[in-house]
């Protein structure tokens, strides 16, 4: 530890820590440009100039190492003198545009001029301008603003992995460029937005909608994949204008992927607003009365073998409960589940599908192995953690399969499953390199246990790291990286169905009453089914239903969600949903009190506890089945990675049009790539 | 000084001659393994000798992948430092010093020059292709100010007269001799002075 006194005031911080740092822990703010805490060091702001004992000139605190006996002074003159100095050179150039600029309101430098700038200009000569550049189709480009904090540069070359950014020419004429101005090809490009102090790089989606205080702010969770990172979604009246991060350190850190922040506009797009019922195949308005008592006389009239639900990949984890609950006492069966293919999952034990070492844990990691996950656009951010331990610690990863460009070297082996049972029989190098590593990390992806041999290879990785002392108190090797937000919330609450298989008889169209809840991503041929689809958007879902009930997005209700580390977190309500839609849990409430004339939950206040309720109680029993797989006959697949399209992997996504552009983008690129 | 802007005719490819490959190797080989990238400096100049004084942008993107290391960072050292040139220059390249000892001792009279007999705007080939020019800062021979840089050799001492002279040769296919245009013989003072023989005037 060292001592150092702040204003007089004493510190004592850790060794390694800068000035600056030194100076926060002080209580003492000191205004900055270039430094944040999540990159790289640049000192080429000189905002955060501040005296320093013994020192003929001002220093800058955030690239100055603390150390023993410093006695720095940020009230003085001289401080001020220097703030308001360099405030009056990076003004220099900087047009006095904020009336049209979309930073104003939230803009650093804007603040800091208040603060810490005179009130007046001296500078008389031409401002510098500079010409737009091209950054694809989320980052809106206006380069005059920029005062060349770097801050772009080192985001895209640190914590995106796509070095394409960088300053060109010098002095004057420096300028922030792609590489001949090309789109960013990352999918944690639009962070740069947020990551820009000025109003030189902001959001093309939302340019011009609104000014920062005619917002709502509501903190909430997001649904785009399954890490739950934490996000503050902005609106306007009813309207969600835009998706911000904010910080949690377990999860998300400060970022969020693109899809996070910009499939908002979905929101605002095929958006079911009115109970609809299909005559002759054409949909109708209808009230919410017609479409209770049509499904009442259908499920009465059906033997309830013959019905079954299927819940989807967006849904919140009391409209799950809910849903199930109806189905087993009301219709009285338990035809439900929660997964739109065969893919193998345990769950008499939570560790069987989490990712047990969890999201922080990957910095602790010394081996990493991937089967059958590509994490770049399966997790987004839990990839950009991976890349952070390889460039912290340089971690050794291995992928089953070529996946591409996952921002950090890997190896990549045949894409056989055999090669996964050369491991587990100890006949690989790899065993031994898992062996002797202390902290390796295997990741499944959801196309591994696609497989038909998921079950052994899956139980039999699991022996083998038994075998070999892997599991500790404070490690578990073993990880299921899922896809859908709602994934791990629907299997923690038993939404599924392993005795029968639901989705084959779907296929085989052994069903007579088929309700959808948000679950859009099956591709069954419709015959004489009668498909009820309650959900927020129409697509797929809607498209083959024959009563449609309009239900509410995840920024419209309160809704747990269970991220892929088992993490439960709530989403909030930030706008109502529209028209005639309503919530989810309500829909299936108010159906089973039509019914049975019975609600089955008198508020959402029981829904919460009795679900909170259940969730511990299974906790409490978990058991470890026992699978004894020694004659097990294995035959050899070739493990192909199933992905979604990225930008198009739900409902909110593939209504959104700026994700429609972001695709354009890319492909584009892509095939002049090939050309060339 | 504006920002340089690679040129707009570019060539499809690039790639190290025997000669320039050697010496590209030799200079990689001087650093720690990993730290290859520090060569760039070296190694854009070595491209630049062997691409008729420019560099293109496939040289940039030879060497980025040469070194291993993102094109947009071998783009910023390319754009950064005012001795590559990004477009093509002539044959020979005049590069006249503006910077202050020079500009006093009369240099804007040897740009009036060049542009009577080169090409009227900086960086523009004469009409014949053979011969471009441009304003450079500080050549580091100030004592024999006013002065100009032809490809590798100073012609020093100058006014507009043999400025032109000289650039007139250039154009002619001949091959001007370099130093001083005063009888200088490399820095020494002029009017015969041997430095501090006589403390008057000194």
């Amino acid at each position: 530890m060292l001592k150092l006194k702040v204003n007089d005031i004493d510190v004592e911080v850790e060794e390694g820590l800068t000035v600056l740092q030194a100076c926060e822990q002080a209580g003492v703010e000191i205004p900055r440009f270039c430094y944040h805490e999540k990159l790289s060091i640049a000192g080429n702001c000189r905002m955060c100039l501040v005296e320093m004992e013994k020192s003929p000139k001002p220093i800058a605190s955030c690239a100055m190492p603390a150390a023993e006996g410093m006695n720095i002074k940020t009230n003085t003159s001289l401080v001020e003198k220097a703030r308001k100095g360099v405030m009056e050179f990076l003004l220099a150039n900087h047009p006095l545009d904020c009336p049209v600029c979309d930073q104003g309101g939230e803009c650093d430098l804007q603040d800091q001029s208040m603060f810490y700038g005179v009130d007046k200009s001296r500078f008389k000569e031409n401002k510098r301008a500079v010409p737009e550049k091209n950054m694809g189709p989320l980052i809106k480009t206006q380069m005059t603003r920029c005062i060349h904090c770097t801050r772009c540069v080192r985001f895209a070359t640190e914590v995106a992995g796509v070095p394409e950014l960088g300053a060109i020419g010098r002095g004057e004429d420096m300028q922030i460029t792609t590489y001949l101005e090309q789109s960013m090809q990352s999918e944690l490009s639009a962070n740069v937005v947020d990551l820009c102090p000025v109003g030189a790089l902001t959001s093309k989606p939302y340019v011009f909608e609104a000014r920062p205080w005619e917002l709502k702010k509501t903190e909430t969770i997001d649904v785009m994949d399954a890490i739950g990172s934490n996000i503050r979604v902005d609106t306007y009246d009813w309207e969600v204008k835009r998706v911000l991060p904010i910080i949690n350190e377990d999860i998300n850190e400060e970022w969020i992927s693109d899809k996070t922040r910009y499939a908002c506009d979905g929101l605002l797009h095929q958006r079911l607003d009115t109970p609809y019922i299909k005559y002759n195949g054409k949909f109708e308005k209808a009230s919410w009365q017609e479409v209770y008592k049509i499904i009442k006389s259908k499920l009465e009239n059906t033997s309830k073998e013959k019905v079954s639900g299927f819940v989807g990949d967006l849904t919140n984890m009391e409209t799950a409960y809910i849903f199930k609950e109806f189905f087993e006492r009301t219709v009285e069966t338990d035809n439900y589940e929660s997964r739109s293919d065969n893919r193998y999952i345990n769950i008499s034990k939570r560790e069987n599908y989490l990712f047990n070492s969890s999201i922080n844990g990957i910095e602790d990691a010394d081996l990493i192995l991937l089967l059958g996950a590509n994490p770049r656009y399966e997790a987004t951010i839990l990839n950009a953690r991976i890349r952070k331990s390889y460039l912290n610690n340089n971690t050794k990863i291995v992928s089953l399969n070529d996946c591409g460009d996952l921002t950090y070297p890997y190896e990549s082996l045949d894409g056989q499953t055999k090669t996964i049972k050369e491991i587990i029989d100890d006949t690989h190098k790899l065993s031994k390199e898992i062996e002797s590593a202390k902290k390796p990390m295997i990741i499944i992806g959801e196309s591994l246990l696609r497989l038909e041999n998921a079950q052994y290879l899956f139980n039999n990785l699991k022996d083998f790291l038994n075998k070999k002392n892997k599991f500790s108190e404070d490690w578990n090797p073993l990880n299921v990286l899922s896809c859908d937000a709602a994934t791990v919330g629907n299997l923690d609450l038993g939404v599924l169905n392993n005795k029968k298989n639901l989705i084959e008889d779907l296929k085989s169209n052994k069903f007579e009453i088929v309700f959808l809840i948000g679950q859009d991503n099956l591709n069954f041929a419709k015959k004489n089914e009668f498909v009820i689809y309650q959900g927020s958007h129409g697509n797929k879902g809607a498209e083959c239903a024959d009563i449609i009930l309009p239900g509410s997005a995840y920024t419209e209700q309160d809704g747990y969600y269970t991220n892929l580390e088992g993490k439960i977190q709530k989403a909030f309500k930030a706008s109502y949903p529209p028209g005639d839609a309503k919530e989810d849990w309500q829909i299936i409430n108010e159906l089973a009190e039509f019914m049975n004339n019975r609600k089955l939950f008198n508020d959402k206040e029981e829904l919460d506890s009795s679900m909170l309720n259940y969730l511990k109680l299974q906790s409490e029993k978990q058991t470890e089945q026992n699978n004894n797989n020694s004659n097990y006959d294995f035959n050899n697949e070739n493990l192909k990675i199933e992905i979604k399209d990225y930008y198009f992997s739900n409902v909110v996504a593939k209504s959104s049009k700026t994700m429609i552009e972001c695709n354009n983008a890319k492909t584009n690129l892509k095939s002049t790539g090939t050309e060339g | 000084m504006s920002l340089r802007k690679p040129a707009k005719d570019q060539p499809e490819s690039f790639e190290f001659n025997a000669s320039s490959l050697e010496a590209a190797n030799n200079i990689v080989a001087k650093y720690p393994k990993g730290k290859q990238q520090s060569a760039v400096m070296a190694l854009l100049y070595i491209a630049q000798r062997q691409n008729n004084n420019w560099i293109p942008l496939a040289a940039m993107k030879y060497i980025a992948k040469f070194l291993d290391m993102p094109y947009i960072k071998v783009y910023e050292v390319a754009t950064f430092y005012t001795m590559y040139n990004l477009s093509p220059v002539g044959k020979y390249f005049v590069q006249v010093c503006t910077t202050t000892p020079c500009m006093i001792r009369g240099a804007n009279k040897l740009v009036e020059a060049c542009k009577e007999k080169i090409s009227e705007n900086e960086c523009e080939l004469s009409s014949d292709n053979s011969c471009s020019w441009m304003e450079v800062e500080c050549l580091g021979a100030c004592v024999t100010a006013p002065m100009m840089q032809i490809n590798d050799e100073y012609y020093e001492d100058l006014d507009k007269e043999k400025t032109s002279e000289i650039l007139d040769k250039i154009l002619n296919g001949e091959t001007p001799k370099p130093g001083s245009y005063r009888g200088r013989i490399n820095n020494e003072p002029e009017n015969n002075r041997k430095t501090l023989t006589d403390l008057k005037n000194a």
